[in-house]
């Protein structure tokens, strides 16, 4: 195997897991170490300059941080890096004087963003800086897009949109709401310089079955529905519902019909528990406020009497695998199942859509009715249209909206000044020694072996009397800095130094996951077989060193390390260091 | 050195033993050594072993006597029976406890200071009587705690770390155990786990007294230019006559050695003893040889590892003084005090 060349930026970048999952590259350890500090505006500047919105992501991100936390593989559960976050914004000071200040003089290109949600924003937020003209074009009256339309309050209030939305107008964006984009051609017939579209996935999926036209007036659309909530046009819904679907939209239906009256409401998925798609969060939510989810059965009739919703008939059904694991849902022969209900909330998928753009313009759409894009600069086939979010490769979460914003932002950059978009702004990177002593480094490298502590929330009498009022409160300071604690600091890189190394056994010796192994070098795989402690997880790199008097190798198995630096604490020679890693995701107007 | 305790958390694959314990169960508390010390891996080779025996901690005494060495066996086997001893005087409370307790496996473990100097006579007498155990040197040379003055196990000639040359003649333990009767002799260095392991192994589950030479450098008084006793020196003059696997008696996979380079020896419990020849012919049953083969390699500036004697049909202690089987904590009180009647009867029989 070859020796690992840590100048890469990828390989110490891909140790810290959770800022590698990240869509947007948070870097996630050095902001939870400046809460841990009590220097919350620090932190959430760390956010807002990698993903934009701190105070609605630390609420309802997605989190693909969390499943990939190496804590989650040495510990029961991974940190909460989500909550950390809203910490940060929750506690932070006014913070308008550290964004930074668009330039007075305008480089004379004009953009035109079109949708007002997170990947518009971003792309307005990383262009606006560097002294582009940027106009958002929205319909809605205020800003947010689906962050405001399809999110209940009670997970993410107004006022936080309200601000993040803000700090990206503060910087001269300017935003033109109630505007109905009807057409792009219209739009190109301007002298735009480039286009943005972050118009989302807008259509919710339908159940087009028997009874569907029949009932229509208790049948609704989930993400339809929850915008009419959200706008304050519902404000009320039958004592029995059903909601269909299982992925988040779904949960988020269940928890608002809880709060506008619905005393029976029920979820029900064709899938089973697991396989489910909401996340696993989420899903405790809806179970923690009463609401029932049904697995293994599909809707196959709404029932009705006299144009009157009285229920919806499922079938039962169980899941079956083929050879290569593909899924399929088997009729398990058993009856029907009725369930009566006086509402149906249909939440079982999201679609793109674009009426408004002409197929005969020269953009091209592929045969799921999305853009034909190019998937790193996320340019169309019309050169001067880029796509982002949601509108860009389908439904996926805002943390992906908004890393999408800065690569096409990245995009149009380079577009706009001439340059070939392949030829993109390359990630630089820091290594810098955190040796303060002999035993002292300046993280606290004592590993916490305490648990994830609980969000607090309201009681649920409390939280289920009003739709608006927000149900998680949020840690304390004293929960959040226990929560930090948890914190692996898997960007304080361990650096191995061959030439310094005296072969003592020192750190092999020490280390509490027994990571490290020096051996002969050999084939990767082979190589695995012969550490110190089973390497299983081919995902994790080996960190691999030569250079040794013995001829040896050092190969250290990244999986499980703590970085609690004993390893270094150990070494005679100073061969082995703890390093702090910072990697610069390159945004629009880095240079090549 | 460390101050944290290193952190309980572990992978969830880590491997476990036949009693369900993981290498991290044979540890002790966080060792307070100089950072690269030789005497750490000998520690983790202990540990090593332990795990791959499937030894039940509760079964195991430690006993050490005063020195860095002799802190160690805080640092491993920390659910193990431990006695700290008097300077050079482990080997008399060792051979105590073995009379009182044979059901114990007796971890030996001391110094060049604490056995060639102020415990040799103790060092002797318990090799010469055959105490059932493993007596580990942890050989650096010089006196590390009292900052770096040369030990009696120091080589003619050696340099200290201020440049004064050593004028004294050394004193070859290996070789000394070997003329005192130990049953089982070896030595090895603490650079080198792959031979350590196995000859603690080896040592453990050998019946009788088994001696191990370990060298650990000294990298703070006793690892620079000039010492004969410095990772770089050993690994130079390093010279194995074989290399060991021991292989206990449940085990089923018998590993395929070329003919003619392997010697087998089956210790008295069933275990075997797998002797891969390494260069020269070398034979671990001749004591008389070996005695030849250290004195003649080390004329030459090298220092003999492995497993230098074996004798698995040797008697230990308790056989020569034909001695109670049963621990005298479970004999009773009837039994251990049998009455004036019975001491009537013993003072007759000497009259």
């Amino acid at each position: 195997m070859k020796p690992t060349d840590i100048s890469n930026p990828d390989f110490l970048h891909k140790v810290v897991d959770c800022q590698w999952a990240c869509p947007a590259h948070t870097p996630v350890p050095e902001y939870i170490r400046q809460i841990a500090a009590g220097d919350f505006s620090t932190a959430y500047m760390i956010n807002w300059n990698s993903n934009v919105f701190p105070g609605i992501l630390g609420r309802v991100c997605d989190r693909p941080c969390e499943p990939a936390c190496r804590r989650g593989r040495v510990d029961k559960e991974p940190v909460a890096i989500c909550r950390l976050k809203r910490v940060a914004a929750d506690f932070k000071d006014d913070i308008r004087d550290r964004l930074p200040r668009p330039p007075e003089k305008k480089n004379g290109k004009r953009i035109a963003c079109i949708g007002g949600g997170p990947a518009s924003l971003t792309v307005a937020r990383d262009l606006a800086v560097q002294g582009y003209q940027v106009t958002v074009f929205d319909s809605g009256s205020s800003s947010g897009g689906m962050m405001r339309s399809q999110i209940p309050k009670f997970r993410l209030p107004d006022s936080v949109i309200d601000e993040e939305c803000g700090y990206v107008e503060h910087l001269g964006v300017e935003l033109r709401q109630n505007h109905w984009i009807g057409s792009l051609r219209e739009v190109l017939a301007s002298d735009w310089d480039a286009v943005f579209v972050g118009t989302g996935a807008p259509r919710g999926r339908d159940a087009d079955l028997p009874g569907r036209n029949q009932a229509a007036a208790h049948i609704h659309v989930g993400i339809d529905w929850l915008a009419n909530v959200a706008f304050g046009h519902v404000t009320s819904i039958g004592k029995r519902v059903i909601v269909l679907g299982g992925g988040n939209t779904a949960m988020d239906c269940c928890r608002s019909a809880r709060r506008l009256g619905g005393e029976d409401v029920r979820v029900v998925v064709r899938s089973g528990f697991e396989e489910m798609k909401a996340s696993p969060w989420e899903k405790e939510d809806a179970l923690h406020e009463g609401i029932p989810i049904h697995n293994f059965l599909v809707q196959k009739a709404f029932t009705h009497d006299h144009g009157r919703l009285t229920g919806v008939q499922f079938e039962k059904v169980r899941a079956e695998y083929d050879d290569k694991g593909r899924r399929s849902l088997v009729p398990t022969g058993e009856p029907d199942v009725h369930m009566e209900c006086d509402d149906v909330l249909i939440a079982i998928g999201q679609e793109n859509a674009f009426p408004w753009i002409e197929r005969d313009i020269g953009l091209e759409f592929d045969r799921w009715g999305l853009p034909v894009l190019d998937a790193q600069t996320l340019q169309s086939t019309l050169p001067r249209v880029f796509f982002g979010g949601d509108a860009a490769l389908g439904p996926k979460n805002i943390i992906t909206a908004v890393a999408q914003g800065h690569e096409a932002a990245i995009s149009i950059d380079l577009f706009c000044r001439g340059l070939p978009l392949t030829q993109r702004p390359a990630p630089t990177m820091n290594l810098v020694s955190q040796k303060m002593g002999i035993h002292e480094w300046s993280y606290d490298n004592q590993v916490s072996e305490e648990a994830r502590r609980k969000v607090p929330v309201k009681s649920i009498e409390e939280a289920l009397k009003d739709i608006k009022s927000e149900f998680e409160l949020g840690y304390d300071f004293k929960l959040a800095c226990a929560e930090t604690a948890r914190c692996l600091n898997c960007d304080v890189a361990t650096v191995f130094k061959p030439k310094l190394c005296i072969e003592c056994d020192a750190c092999v010796d020490i280390c509490p996951t027994e990571c490290i192994t020096f051996t002969r070098n050999g084939e990767e795989d082979e190589l695995r077989g012969r550490l110190k402690a089973p390497s299983h997880n081919a995902e994790q790199a080996l960190y691999l060193a030569e250079g040794l008097k013995t001829g040896r190798v050092m190969v250290k198995d990244e999986n499980v390390c703590l970085h609690c630096g004993m390893c270094a604490e150990r070494c005679p020679t100073g061969a082995w260091d703890m390093q702090k890693f910072q990697v610069n995701i390159a945004q629009a107007g880095a240079e090549a | 050195m460390t101050y944290l305790a290193k952190p309980k958390l572990l992978a969830a694959d880590a491997p476990r033993n036949a009693l369900g314990f993981t290498r991290r169960d044979y540890e002790g508390a966080i060792s307070t050594l100089c950072a690269g010390c030789g005497h750490d891996s000998i520690s983790a080779a202990v540990v090593q072993a332990c795990f791959d025996l499937d030894i039940e901690p509760h079964k195991v005494a430690k006993l050490s006597g005063i020195g860095c060495s002799s802190k160690t066996p805080d640092y491993f086997l920390g659910n193990s029976h431990g006695f700290n001893s008097v300077h050079g005087r482990m080997p008399s409370v060792l051979t105590g406890a073995a009379l009182a307790n044979r059901n114990l496996l007796y971890l030996g473990v001391s110094g060049d200071g604490d056995s060639a100097s102020i415990g040799i006579g103790q060092f002797a007498h318990a090799m010469r009587r055959g105490v059932n155990m493993t007596y580990i040197v942890e050989n650096n040379g010089v006196y590390g705690l009292t900052k770096g003055q040369f030990s009696a196990t120091a080589d003619k000639g050696t340099k200290s770390k201020k440049g004064v040359i050593n004028s004294d003649n050394p004193i070859d333990l290996a070789a000394l155990a070997l003329q005192l009767g130990a049953t089982y002799v070896a030595r090895s260095f603490s650079g080198d786990k792959e031979q350590l392991v196995p000859l603690i192994k080896g040592a453990l589950r050998h019946g009788g007294p088994a001696f191990i030479d370990v060298i650990s450098p000294c990298v703070t008084f006793n690892n620079h230019n000039g010492s004969t006793k410095s990772y770089d020196y050993v690994r130079e003059h390093n010279t194995a006559v074989n290399r060991l696997d021991v292989i206990l008696p449940k085990a089923q996979i018998e590993a395929s050695y070329p003919p003619g380079s392997l010697r087998r020896v089956v210790q008295h419990d069933g275990s075997i003893l797998h002797l891969r020849k390494v260069g020269v012919d070398y034979d671990p049953s001749d004591r008389i040889g070996a005695m030849n083969h250290l004195q003649e390699r080390q004329a030459l500036g090298e220092i003999v590892t492995g497993l230098l004697y074996v004798d698995s049909s040797g008697q230990d202690m308790h056989t020569h003084l034909n001695t109670v089987e049963k621990p005298l904590n479970q004999l009773g009180d009837a039994y251990l005090c049998p009455g004036s009647k019975a001491l009537e009867a013993l003072n007759a029989m000497l009259r």
